[in-house]
């Protein structure tokens, strides 16, 4: 099992006893991250189609193919 | 600042998991997009309707149009992706970083593509109601929260049952109250069947087969990428995060 995760040029990391991220430090950095990353998905996947922000059809038909091929609710 | 650079990573990783999944959707996807929107047009013809107006292009849709798209959904993500992995990092027994990352993204891909999948299949155009457009989104959206936590649920339930029943029965517990849970949620959902009468089968499902094939790459770059990635970070930049051996 070990031998698996002896491929890469840095050292592997293959024992278990990692120490856990504080959930002080993290929090900060998931509220940015899933703010950002909601932002980003909303754009993608929603605007100008179930709900609009901005008027018109252009965002909607620019990330068109997208919207279809990811797998969101389009048209 | 860990969790800032694992979050950063994840953005990185998934943004170039989605230029692979772009190289994907060209060879595999827009071909059925093209035909999608031919038979459209054939029926809005066919119907006597103007043909809808091109704002942006075709060649800037299926171009920068879906690079941008993939490069936001990518980033999005791999970014959620570094924060859960580094929430459960050092909490979830002795699962190595590189096994975590692979781990998450098998069950990322199952929670939020294959099960929501089955229930609403990714549509390509001519199919769907336009007027249905937010029940659609809103019902897609519950799915995949429904089958996420259908899976969290199978995974506590094997957890639960490990140290009474084993390991193999505890594995066939987790997996039947995934089932259950998953199976029953998406009878519950509502049902939506929007495809036009003639719309050809083999198109909808080269288009569909397509999109899951995209996620596949996706999810298969987090796993194997994001871990490798993550493992630099945590084993130089801290070795304070790395116990004894």
């Amino acid at each position: 099992m070990a031998s698996l995760f002896h491929t890469s040029r840095s050292a592997p990391i293959t024992t278990g006893t990692m120490r856990p991220i504080p959930l002080r430090e993290l929090l900060p950095w998931a509220a940015f991250g899933i703010i950002l990353s909601l932002l980003m998905l909303y754009f993608v996947g929603a605007e100008q189609g179930a709900t609009a922000l901005i008027a018109g059809h252009q965002v909607h038909e620019f990330v068109h193919d997208g919207r279809h091929l990811l797998g969101f609710p389009c048209h | 600042m860990i969790a800032g650079r694992l979050l950063l990573r994840g953005m990185l990783v998934g943004a170039a998991a989605a230029c692979l999944m772009v190289l994907f959707a060209e060879a595999f996807g827009e071909p059925a997009v093209g035909h999608a929107i031919a038979f459209e047009s054939a029926l809005d013809r066919a119907a006597g309707m103007a043909p809808e107006p091109e704002l942006v292009s075709r060649a800037v849709q299926r171009g920068v149009g879906l690079l941008c798209a993939c490069l936001l959904y990518g980033a999005a993500i791999g970014g959620l992706f570094s924060l859960v992995f580094a929430a459960l990092l050092g909490r979830v027994g002795r699962i190595p970083p590189r096994v975590l990352a692979a781990l998450l993204a098998l069950g990322g891909f199952v929670a939020l593509v294959l099960v929501p999948d089955l229930k609403y299949p990714p549509n390509p155009p001519a199919v769907g109601n336009p007027d249905t457009i937010g029940l659609r989104t809103a019902a897609y959206g519950e799915m995949m929260l429904v089958s996420l936590a259908s899976l969290v649920l199978g995974v506590l339930a094997a957890c639960a049952a490990l140290r009474r029943f084993g390991a193999w029965n505890a594995c066939a517990i987790g997996v039947l109250a995934w089932l259950v849970v998953a199976s029953l949620s998406q009878a519950v959902l509502p049902a939506v069947q929007e495809v036009p009468a003639n719309f050809p089968a083999v198109l909808l499902w080269q288009f569909r087969v397509a999109s899951l094939g995209m996620q596949a790459v996706m999810w298969s770059v987090l796993g194997f990428g994001f871990g490798a990635a993550a493992e630099t970070v945590i084993g130089t930049a801290q070795p304070a995060m790395r116990g004894g051996r």
